[in-house]
């Protein structure tokens, strides 16, 4: 299902040099086209590699414009389906849609807390350096999640 | 000064460690590393050839985690489970080091705001927003099987990388580079000293220079022809930009790798490649052929082939795939995942706000981690609880993190009862002895560091479990780099000479493109994406691929040696005609190496270990009195060639108890 880009929504970040759905494919599929002699449309961006896209929606849950959709792979698929995300910051709507029109709506939650606030090192230990050849990580059962294992079980002890 | 296409901008940085990937495994150590580093002065940097928010295996998203071993389980259960599911032969003391750390980065990962889901004193299950007791304080995750726990993961990969971030630092973090070479060290050629790398954004080539890296750049996806040739080739089970990197430049670099002949060939929805483990272990599905028959049950007897690993409770799963590809050889296909059936005896069990549920977690476990999958449901009018879906065995997959084990030969920790001596003949003498020299996941090759799918001989590490092991990474390398201070790395390449060797496609491309009127035709250099058909092409004829329902044998091994030999030779007449394309042709060298090392492994490996992965038709036993032992091997990047040698097996956990 390779994404596709529409004419009509994709403002291409708004003249940046580099797009949001460029910013974010994994694969390194998504490129502008800044004066419109790739695709015919200037400032707008394109899948350039749609049978390397691995469909994992990242370029769609991330465009500004909800200008990104996917048209499943062609090879594979009937037409007429299709599946749409809406990503906030703590859920996610999904709108799906069967070739028959059957229509199932979905809301997941894709986090508990709010996005940027984590401090990864907030109220935890710092490291003891005395330790760095033991086993267990810098903040050694803060976590309560360490599992000393029964010795016993060892047999080549 | 700006570079430009063919003429690139050179960087020269020196740091003393590089993390080399932003998947798990690097976000893992990032997040550990620095504060082992308070106060050290360590220069630490990370290289994504992605976005990290996106980047790695994880990047969809996941619906669970399949490594926690909770408070219930001991390391040594887990050691054992994953040493059956890879026919006996895995490293125990990685296994139970990861079994007893795990734990540690799932915690972290609720506390960040992973929503994990719960399951309340009724028994009764609730997604992970309801803001119930957290794992770290006695809260019961949903467990979907022995291991696994259920979450709301779409954005797994995107909390990981924010904690990752923060620790590190922005300043300290280069995304869109790609790292396509390491560089030994010019004072000692089993040290590592250097690598080099380019931007997929600018006309810029990095050469780094440190004392220890972190090489966890995934698995290899797309050696082997896929089934879907078109556009569906994209949908790869496992993500489509996990070229072999890990595994090639460890190879070129000397490092010593283990168990390469192992694969992963995983069941899965057919086309969309959709997971099953929460149909089979959640929803308590089964597996049938075109005759309602569950093929399980039917194949049975086909489990006394292969004692004791067909004997535990769970087989091994090359084991599950044989018994399926029975019925697809002799023509009862196809297989079905019997979702109607599962749904409705669910429907009697549940109460009725789980029944409410049971339709969203059965979307969610696809929308979550394969869109895909529910993009093929919908074109087709499938609903689980009306319609049957096909299961498919895929093209198979190299990887050491998920259920296979190929990758890295590495350190172990030294409190579990690791052998210190080697029992087999022929190992190379430069190469350690027994399994732990000293610093915690390091490989041969001194520096260097792997960890995830780089990691050999100890699978079902998954998410977590990579997250971990870049953690033991971290403090392994912190402590390297105080060992060695004074040390200062020398490459053994001229900058000049690496340049030149990074942007070569592009030179083959500006120079030859106008002796053609198609600029895709060209006697004189040969496209990555054809390149890469042509290993696809190889690998699926000659080395077990689908299209000979996974056989191959001595002679068609030795005809693919020729081929790959000849493949090798003109990925130097790779082109590229732009930076995508430069990226391209690296990763389909990456492949090329890997496949290599597959293919030579198998050679090696007089027997069919993995009945359902693969078969050689000339051996086709598992021969426990010969072949119970690793196949390692190093490569010569001077002379191009590959030694393969053995390595004895031990247990340090009782086996026998997964059989009582």
């Amino acid at each position: 299902m390779p994404t596709f880009v529409r004419t009509d929504k994709c403002d291409g970040c708004k003249g940046q040099d580099k797009t949001a759905c460029m910013y974010i494919c994994p694969h390194d599929l998504m490129k502008l086209d800044k004066d419109g002699s790739e695709t015919g449309h200037a400032m707008k961006a394109f899948n350039q590699e749609p049978e390397q896209c691995w469909e994992c929606y990242s370029c769609v849950k991330i465009c500004p414009q909800q200008a990104i959709e996917a048209r499943h792979y062609a090879d594979i698929v009937p037409l007429g389906g299709s599946v749409q995300p809406l990503r906030g910051t703590d859920s996610i709507m999904w709108t799906i849609k069967f070739r028959n029109g059957t229509m199932k709506r979905f809301k997941f939650p894709i986090r508990t807390t709010p996005e940027g606030s984590i401090e990864p090192y907030a109220g935890k230990p710092s490291a003891d350096m005395s330790k760095i050849e033991d086993n267990g990580f810098f903040n050694h059962n803060e976590q309560n999640g360490y599992r000393e294992g029964d010795r016993s079980e060892l047999i080549n002890l | 000064m700006a570079g430009e296409f063919g003429n690139p901008e050179v960087v020269e940085e020196e740091v003393d460690i590089l993390l080399i990937g932003g998947g798990m495994a690097c976000c893992g150590a990032a997040f550990e590393i620095m504060r082992w580093a308070e106060g050290t002065d360590l220069k630490i940097k990370l290289v994504d050839k992605a976005a990290m928010d996106r980047s790695g295996a994880v990047a969809q998203g996941l619906s669970a985690i399949n490594t926690y071993i909770g408070t219930e389980q001991d390391p040594a259960d887990y050691a054992r489970m994953v040493s059956n599911d890879l026919m006996g032969i895995t490293r125990d003391d990685l296994a139970y080091d990861l079994g007893r750390h795990v734990d540690e980065s799932v915690h972290l990962f609720e506390e960040w705001g992973l929503p994990i889901w719960k399951t309340d004193e009724n028994g009764e299950r609730h997604d992970g927003s309801k803001g119930m007791t957290p794992l770290k304080d006695g809260g019961k995750p949903v467990r979907s099987g022995k291991w696994q726990i259920m979450i709301n993961g779409e954005s797994y990969k995107w909390i990981v990388a924010e904690a990752a971030k923060k620790a590190l630092g922005i300043d300290n973090i280069e995304e869109r580079i790609f790292v396509v070479e390491l560089i030994n060290d010019k004072n000692d050629s089993n040290r590592i000293a250097g690598a080099v790398g380019f931007s997929t954004r600018d006309h810029k080539v990095v050469v780094y220079k440190f004392k220890a890296c972190l090489l966890a750049a995934g698995g290899c996806v797309n050696l082997f022809r896929p089934r879907s040739v078109g556009e569906g080739q994209g949908r790869a089970w496992y993500p489509v930009w996990n070229a072999g990197s890990t595994y090639a430049m460890a190879a070129e670099a000397g490092a010593e790798l283990t168990l390469m002949e192992n694969r992963f060939v995983p069941t899965r929805f057919k086309d969309g490649y959709g997971p099953v483990g929460a149909w089979f272990l959640l929803f308590k599905a089964k597996a049938t052929n075109a005759f309602e028959e569950v093929y399980m049950d039917r194949n049975k007897e086909m489990l006394d082939d292969y004692p004791p690993y067909g004997h535990a409770a769970v087989p091994a799963s090359c084991l599950r795939n044989h018994l399926m590809l029975k019925e697809m050889r002799e023509g009862r296909g196809p297989i079905y995942m019997d979702t109607v059936t599962a749904l409705a005896t669910l429907r009697e069990t549940l109460s009725p706000r789980e029944v409410k549920h049971l339709e969203a977690e059965a979307w969610e476990d696809f929308l979550d981690m394969c869109v895909g999958q529910c993009g093929i449901w919908v074109g087709e009018n499938i609903e689980p609880e009306k319609k049957n879906s096909e299961l498919m065995p895929t093209e198979p997959y190299l990887l050491g993190s998920h259920s296979g084990c190929c990758g890295i030969w590495v350190s172990g920790p030294t409190d579990v009862g690791a052998p210190s001596d080697e029992a087999e003949a022929g190992v190379p003498e430069h190469l350690p002895k027994g399994w732990n020299w000293g610093y915690r996941s390091m490989t041969t090759v001194k520096g260097l560091f792997t960890a995830g799918d780089g990691v050999g001989a100890s699978g079902h590490k998954f998410s977590s479990g990579s997250h971990a092991e870049g953690r033991m990474c971290a403090k392994s390398m912190v402590k390297y780099c105080l060992d060695n201070k004074d040390m200062k790395p020398e490459l053994d390449r001229s900058v000049e000479d690496l340049v030149a060797d990074v942007y070569k496609p592009v030179r083959n491309y500006l120079e030859h493109k106008d002796y053609t009127t198609a600029i895709d035709i060209n006697p004189h250099y040969i496209t990555p994406k054809m390149l890469q058909f042509r290993l696809q092409k190889i690998m699926d004829e000659y080395v077990a691929g689908v299209a000979t329902y996974y056989q191959t044998n001595g002679k068609m091994l030795a005809v693919a040696g020729e081929k790959l030999d000849m493949l090798k030779e003109d990925a130097e007449k790779m082109r590229a005609k732009d930076l995508h394309e430069l990226l391209r042709a690296w990763e389909n060298y990456h492949r090329i190496i890997t496949a290599e090392a597959h293919m030579k492994h198998i050679e090696f490996r007089q027997e069919s270990r993995y009945p359902g992965f693969y078969y050689r038709s000339d051996y086709n036993i598992v021969d426990e009195d010969n072949w119970k032992c690793f196949v390692n091997s190093i490569y010569d990047k001077e002379s191009k060639k590959w030694t393969c040698f053995k390595r004895k097996h031990v247990d340090l956990v009782d086996k026998s108890k997964l059989f009582k």
